[in-house]
């Protein structure tokens, strides 16, 4: 294979185990935003939380991989759901910005609650043998590969569960009309709380993967790969499940590959600006739908 | 261990406050450090060995000023990591605390904007570990501030002797930078060693930027593997060292690594581990290869703390020498005796070698050594000047 095509292969391998990470964040806010209109402004903490929860694992329980990242899921989902049953709930009839303005606070909570505990930055064990293979001047990393495949795998299982479950479709219903659909029997409350839960849970996930691919850890991780991932959602077409997922994986796309071709400087600046722009061509995202205001 | 002598700090405190109160005069003077955000290895290293250097001095009865023996008063701030609260933290300090002078802070990123409100405020500044030539240089008149020192030696020269190790000691004839380009730190010397390293007659065929807190650098290390250096330099922090050298060597590069001041602390092994094993770095001194002035703060800091002292611990003990050696010659609690007294200094022997000063400029003329990572140890290698 010429150089080039090595390099532009090399640089699409990163894109995808970047944006698969991104991916799994944005599926959080889209499912929450999909089923009450709110942004949860603190899931890119819970992400944080995760990453955390599988340095404790990792560490102190001295747990190999599954049981790390399963372990990881489900610490992550339980402080989803708990968030969203103290925290979002009993504001749910409030006005709209009480419940943003709770999402940041909560965020800003776990970040200094978790600097409290942990003001060093953490460092995650290797807790897979990595292998990294040479294809022809390509070289693909055995976490690169479990990253990717690990990511897809958990995206479709939540593709799954929304579209060809009974919880999925008391989710798809929750969203289309919450006046009406609890005098169905739908559970609503508890509805809600899953949803919140395997939003954080995929959240843990994406924790554990980005602490083994990027192994030092500490409290403002989240900020930054939170927004990214948000914008991911927004993409996409918030609400929409797909478009997080494509979203995810054109900003990461489009990060990496500003950063081969141009000062790394630019990264940012020129990502927003492809965004922006599609934004303005699409203003409801790639997948996104207008909705309609019902009287 | 730890609690006894932080009890025993406290009493210490607690005395020097009350007699304070019985209107005995103490000498105040101020730390900014590093205690949280991204760094907070560097500042504790900064105030261990500053609650060190009072504490010996207080049980020595107290410093000599003019005619009676003053006991030295401690305030720490923190500066959380951030160039806003450093600037906070130094006005604080100076008019709040009404302190006599300010060691730190540490990073360039955060030395540069406390230095602006010492040099307005006219109070004297040791910064112990920054090593950006701004940070002493008021880049306006292009003349050195009046009121800023520092204990360590700078970039321009680190830079040099950087680049002259991995052309003669490496035999290394490409080279790659791969440095944050919004810290001044990591920025300055990464120019410096490019300047340096084709002046001595090597070839940069990376030059590659990130930005502070980012953690994928998949897109830049695949830059620089396809330009085939014998080198990589790596000017940055030791939270992203270990980073940027295991993605590395999942892109497949094999190229050895090397590094400035910055990877000097202990934390940099216990994040990176294994993975650092036989780079080089150049840095202020070495703990296993110490001057014999050293060997007894080395000894009693392992004793209070129980971990090697590294640069910066070192560094900001040598700069609380410089203080109260200066103190004693100016011979009252003046800010402008004391940088009087400091400015017109020739040389010290510190922790951290021999330091000589010019008149013309505030940075000590010292020699760097450089340091290799061994079996999880930071190994003397040898002494270097460019």
């Amino acid at each position: 294979m010429s150089e080039g095509i090595v390099y532009w292969l090399q640089q699409m391998l990163n894109a995808l185990q970047l944006g698969s990470i991104y991916a799994l964040i944005a599926l959080g806010y889209t499912m929450v935003y999909g089923i009450l209109t709110m942004i949860n402004f603190a899931h890119g903490d819970v992400f944080m939380v995760g990453a955390f929860f599988c340095f404790l694992a990792a560490t102190y329980l001295g747990l190999p991989f599954v049981p790390t990242l399963l372990l990881t899921m489900i610490g992550a989902a339980l402080v989803g759901a708990l968030l969203e049953r103290l925290a979002y709930k009993p504001l749910r009839n409030a006005p709209r910005v009480s419940a943003i303005i709770t999402a940041l606070g909560l965020g800003l909570f776990l970040e200094n609650f978790t600097l409290a505990l942990a003001p060093y930055p953490k460092h995650i064990p290797p807790l897979l043998e990595n292998v990294t293979w040479d294809m022809g001047g390509v070289s693909l990393s055995s976490l690169q590969v479990i990253i990717i495949f690990l990511s897809l795998g958990l995206m479709f299982l939540l593709d799954y569960i929304v579209h060809r479950t009974p919880v999925g479709m008391a989710m798809r219903a929750i969203s289309w009309d919450k006046t009406f659909v609890p005098l169905m029997g739908v559970p609503v409350d508890l509805i809600i709380s899953v949803t919140f839960a395997i939003g954080a849970g995929l959240a843990g996930a994406a924790g554990t993967m980005y602490a083994l691919a990027y192994p030092v850890i500490d409290p403002y991780m989240g900020i930054m790969v939170g927004w990214k991932a948000f914008i991911s959602a927004v993409v996409g077409g918030i609400g929409n499940i797909r478009g997080a997922m494509i979203g995810a994986f054109i900003l990461g796309g489009v990060e990496i590959m500003v950063t081969a071709f141009f000062p790394s400087t630019y990264r940012d600046f020129v990502a927003f600006t492809l965004l922006l722009l599609l934004i303005v061509v699409r203003p409801y995202g790639i997948l996104g739908k207008p909705r309609t205001q019902k009287v | 261990m730890r609690k006894t002598l932080s009890l025993l700090l406290f009493s210490v405190l607690v005395t020097v406050g009350v007699s304070a109160w019985s209107a005995e005069k103490t000498l105040k003077l101020g730390v900014i450090a590093e205690l949280t955000g991204d760094m907070p290895a560097v500042g504790t290293s900064c105030k261990n060995a500053a609650e060190l250097a009072v504490k010996e001095i207080n049980a020595a009865g107290g410093l000599q000023v003019g005619k009676e023996k003053l006991k030295v008063e401690l305030v720490v701030e923190d500066n959380a990591g951030k160039a806003e609260q450093s600037a906070a933290a130094a006005q604080k300090l100076i008019t709040q605390d009404d302190v006599l002078a300010i060691v730190g802070p540490n990073a360039s990123r955060y030395a540069i904007p406390a230095s602006e409100i010492a040099e307005s405020n006219e109070t004297v500044l040791i910064t112990p570990w920054s090593t950006n030539p701004k940070t002493t240089l008021d880049v306006n008149t292009n003349q050195p501030k009046k009121y800023v020192f520092r204990a360590c030696f700078i970039d321009p020269f680190q830079g040099g002797v950087l680049a002259k190790f991995a052309l003669e000691k490496l035999k290394a004839k490409k080279a790659a930078v791969l440095y944050d380009v919004a810290s001044d730190y990591n920025k300055g010397i990464a120019e410096v060693f490019k300047a340096n390293y084709e002046k001595l007659g090597g070839k940069i065929v990376a030059f590659e930027t990130y930005t502070t807190n980012d953690k994928d650098f998949s897109a830049q290390l695949t830059k620089i593997k396809a330009a085939k250096p014998d080198v990589i330099f790596l000017p940055n922090y030791y939270s992203e060292v270990p980073l940027q050298v295991q993605q590395a060597k999942r892109l497949g590069i094999t190229t050895p690594f090397i590094g400035s001041d910055s990877w000097g602390s202990a934390e940099l092994l216990k994040l990176g581990g294994a993975d650092l094993n036989g780079y080089y770095f150049s840095t202020h001194y070495a703990a296993d290869n110490a001057a014999p002035v050293a060997k007894k703060f080395i000894i009693d800091y392992e004793k209070a703390y129980g971990a090697k002292p590294d640069d910066v611990a070192a560094l900001t003990y040598d700069a609380f020498g410089l203080l109260f050696n200066s103190i004693k010659t100016a011979g009252k609690a003046d800010r402008e005796a004391i940088r009087a007294a400091l400015s017109t200094l020739p040389s010290y022997k510190g922790v951290t070698g021999d330091m000589k000063f010019r008149a013309d400029s505030r940075d000590p003329i010292k020699s760097a050594v450089i340091l290799q990572i061994k079996d999880g140890q930071f190994t003397y290698f040898t002494n270097a000047n460019p």
